[in-house]
């Protein structure tokens, strides 16, 4: 009983009651990795983002540039380094925005039903119908690029798949007699919502969310090839595998690297929103 | 015995293990033999284990649970020792398995009779032709009717009777030595039920083919099955002929089980009632039904010109098949399926036909139970906050308030205080329907209109619930529309019962003497296929096949 007693309890998943398996915890420490990579770049990297420091191009893996230069000759994990802060960040805030309301109203649209879920439906379907990319180039080009714009754009351009996506999963929940019985209460549609549906649908909403993070990743650095996305000498991870594909040929680690960083978070995310902690529920009481 | 049994089981045990690593024990050491042709049948209340035994005589467990320990042997196949591919092989040929939900178990976008020859096409058993041909031939034994087509149709056109027939048809395809039934006539009607038990009955005994039958119905499995094993904790706790355990139980359990049978003689109003107190609700020429409305009607209409009146303090049963509009009699006296003609007065008092239209007040004085606990609670939900949402909302309750009212609630469904922390997949059907119940309860309701939620049940829970519900009536005051198709639960708690067919009353008669005063040819009906506990009663039943031809073309 004493040595119980004198075994320090740390907070780990299991002594808070949740178990959380080890595919979830990497997930996370790597989504971990990058976000402080993202705060503390500037602080990291051994050379300034758009300072040509080699005069040989494509350069290899050295001591001096661990990973490499790219077509210009800049060290490549310094942009790598400077560029998770875009990448993360930019799509981290659009997916967000963008799942959030496309949530929102769906869960909204299969409450309320009728004349609203019909308007609304129609409407978030003609808008995804517009081509997500050229939407993208038509609204920076007439507003301008920048940080923000990037950000609602791609929010809006996700925002009608999340709104589908929510509706179809809230319309099933919303026919069980548990959200009836809430409504013969006499419950708000606002209760409704958030205390009866959410709960329901959230497992999927966030297996979508970690699909749309990876699609947003992808077309933020097509808008950053066309010159629409992140404004250079900075760039985004994306940016960073398009300017240099062409090292592809010379076996160059700088397209090979930017293109592990994309991979490493996308998949990370899924793996993490895939094996969230789930609070454990065998009580022998 | 000189006959070598067809199954053997010997200390079989079964096991799982939780999620905090916990390993627990589902089935403890079972025993039994089934002789060839014999029917037995495993009876026990959810979660005895009952669905496990009888699905590991196929060799297969639930996901997360593996057969730990024992023998398990069928005709001369050892089940046990067998890999999953022998096993495989075996499905279908020497075991085979008819599930609960035949509405389930079909798929949707194939016809009947290419699923219903799925089994010897997979095993290479017959050639196509041949197997449509046998197929036609179960579908003529099983007393389908049109045996010769009904294979073209699609699961969605047939009746819930008639698909549980087909499903017994698809395990019998490839001549199994053993079939399994599991619970097939639960979800079906009295009327149906009849039907169907018939047909399995008769082919089963001309096949010369054991069956295991997994109930919970005594009644149901005393036409059937020639021996009983009672479970309970995964445990055998008493095995017998059918006679005989009817006739003189021996186990606590047993009696008890039985003991829920005993019909109630008379059902006396809980208490007095001021006589110039008005109907606690009255409801007048009501017409209601689902779809698209035009000129102020509905497309699909259900309910036409329902009228009655209930006293306080007394009881209403409505009882009739499925589709007879009882659960929308029910949604539209709550409002929930606006009614679009008559009128409901609660205590005198005219209601809104609407659910947004009444006030708060008007919600709260009546509420509604729903049939199946599962989907009325939702799972993201912790009890305490299904039971403390009414409380906040109705009474403005919160905190400590709101949390020692919770306890009492739980106290007066007969459910221990710890379990307020639990999600409703943790509980049992039966603490389910109790916490169903009690959310009802939280909001200090006159009138709980109850719409099937002992048909879930098992008998045992079920008698459980009536009592508890008898025990709230009087201390509470309360009045109940009780909705159900068994007519045995109706008569244990109602005075007056109301009988509906395709959305109309057809009769209304005293609880008591229903038998003798029924005059309308479906309400006798409806009472005499109601199963009775006596081995012989299926066989002996009659009933007017131009009767039951009229009121089942459905």
């Amino acid at each position: 009983m004493t040595e119980k007693m004198l075994t320090l309890r740390l907070p780990t998943p299991r002594n808070l009651g949740y178990s959380f398996n080890w595919i979830g915890r990497i997930g996370l420490t790597i989504i971990v990795l990058w976000a402080l990579v993202a705060i503390f770049a500037p602080w990291l990297t051994p050379y300034p983002i758009g300072e040509i420091v080699d005069w040989d191009y494509f350069g290899p893996m050295s001591h001096q540039f661990w990973l490499g230069t790219d077509y210009l000759g800049r060290d490549m994990l310094s942009r790598i380094l400077m560029s998770a802060r875009y990448t993360v960040g930019i799509s981290l805030a659009s997916v967000t925005l963008a799942c959030t309301t496309g949530v929102i109203f769906g869960m909204a649209a299969a409450v309320i039903g009728g004349w609203f879920d019909i308007l609304l439906s129609r409407m978030l379907d003609a808008f995804n119908g517009i081509p997500s990319l050229l939407f993208g180039l038509v609204v920076v080009a007439a507003v301008g690029s920048s940080i923000p714009v990037l950000i609602l754009t791609l929010a809006a351009i996700y925002l009608p798949g999340a709104y589908r996506f929510a509706r179809a999963l809230a319309v099933n929940v919303n026919t069980m007699d548990f959200v009836t019985v809430a409504r013969a209460r006499g419950e708000r549609t606002s209760y409704l919502i958030l205390h009866e549906i959410f709960p329901n649908i959230i497992g999927p909403v966030l297996a979508d969310l970690g699909l749309r993070f990876v699609f947003i990743v992808l077309v933020l650095s097509g808008l950053s090839f066309l010159g629409l996305g992140v404004q250079p000498p900075n760039a985004d991870w994306g940016a960073l595998v398009r300017e240099n594909i062409e090292g592809l040929s010379l076996s160059s680690p700088a397209v090979v690297f930017p293109s592990i960083a994309i991979a490493s978070l996308t998949i990370s995310v899924n793996m993490f929103i895939d094996n969230l902690p789930i609070k454990i529920r065998d009580r022998s009481e | 015995m000189t006959d070598i049994p067809l199954v053997s089981v010997r200390d079989l045990t079964i096991g799982a293990t939780t999620d905090a690593g916990r390993r627990v024990q589902i089935i403890r050491g079972v025993s039994f033999d089934i002789a060839p042709g014999e029917i037995v049948a495993l009876i026990g209340e959810s979660g005895s284990g009952k669905t496990t035994i009888a699905l590991s005589l196929m060799g297969h467990t639930r996901t997360g649970c593996e057969i730990t320990g024992g023998h398990i042997r069928v005709g001369t196949s050892d089940i046990t020792a067998m890999n999953e591919k022998a096993r495989a092989n075996l499905r279908g040929t020497a075991v085979s398995y008819v599930p609960q939900s035949a509405a389930a178990a079909f798929n949707p976008s194939q016809r009947l009779m290419q699923q219903v020859i799925e089994i010897s096409a997979i095993h290479k058993l017959m050639s196509r032709s041949e197997a449509e041909k046998k197929a036609v031939g179960l579908f003529r034994a099983l007393a389908l009717p049109d045996p010769e087509n009904i294979g073209n149709r699609y699961p969605h056109q047939v009746s819930g009777g008639q698909l549980q027939r087909l499903s017994a048809a698809m395990a019998l395809i490839g001549d199994p030595q053993l079939v399994i039934f599991d619970e097939p006539t639960t979800a079906l009607d009295v009327t149906t039920q009849i039907e169907v038990l018939r047909a399995f009955k008769s082919v089963m005994a001309k096949g010369g083919i054991s069956g295991v039958y997994v109930s919970h119905d005594l009644a149901v499995v005393a036409q059937i099955a020639d021996r009983l094993i009672v479970l309970k904790n995964g445990e055998i706790q008493e095995e017998g002929a059918t006679q005989q355990i009817l006739d003189a139980p021996a186990h606590p359990y047993t009696k008890e089980l039985l003991a829920a049978f005993k019909p109630v003689t008379q059902v006396h109003a809980a208490f007095e009632r001021d006589p110039k107190e008005q109907p606690v609700i009255e409801v007048d020429g009501l017409f209601a039904g689902y779809g698209l409305v035009m000129n102020g009607e509905p497309q699909i209409k259900i309910l036409k010109n329902v009228s009655f009146k209930l006293e306080r303090g007394r009881n209403l049963g409505v009882i009739g098949e499925s589709g007879s509009g009882k659960s929308t009699l029910a949604r539209a006296i709550a409002g929930i399926v606006p009614a679009y003609g008559g009128h409901i007065l609660f205590d005198g008092k005219k209601q809104q036909l609407a659910l947004a239209d009444r006030s708060k007040e008007d919600l709260r004085i009546m509420q509604i139970v729903f049939q199946l606990a599962d989907t009325a609670l939702n799972p993201a939900h912790s009890i305490e906050r299904i039971l403390g949402r009414p409380l906040t909302f109705y009474h403005g309750m919160t905190g400590r308030a709101r949390e020692a009212r919770v306890i009492e609630l739980l106290d007066m469904v007969r459910l221990p205080a710890a379990l307020r922390h639990r999600l409703p997949g943790e509980l049992s059907g039966g603490q389910k329907q109790r916490i169903n119940l009690a959310r009802a309860l939280a909001a200090e309701p006159e009138l709980i209109l109850c719409d099937e939620i002992t048909s879930a049940l098992d008998s045992v829970v079920a008698a459980a619930i009536l009592d508890l519900l008898k025990e709230l009536q009087r201390e509470l005051r309360l009045s109940y529309i009780f909705i159900s198709h068994d007519l045995s639960t109706v008569q244990a708690i109602c005075q007056d019962v109301l009988v509906m067919y395709k959305g109309e009353v057809v009769e209304a008669l005293p609880a008591a003497r229903m038998a003798s005063d029924a005059r309308h040819p479906y309400s006798r009906l409806l009472i005499s296929s109601v199963p009775q506990l006596d081995t012989g009663w299926l066989s002996g039943l009659e009933q007017d096949p131009e009767l039951l031809a009229a009121f089942s073309n459905r």
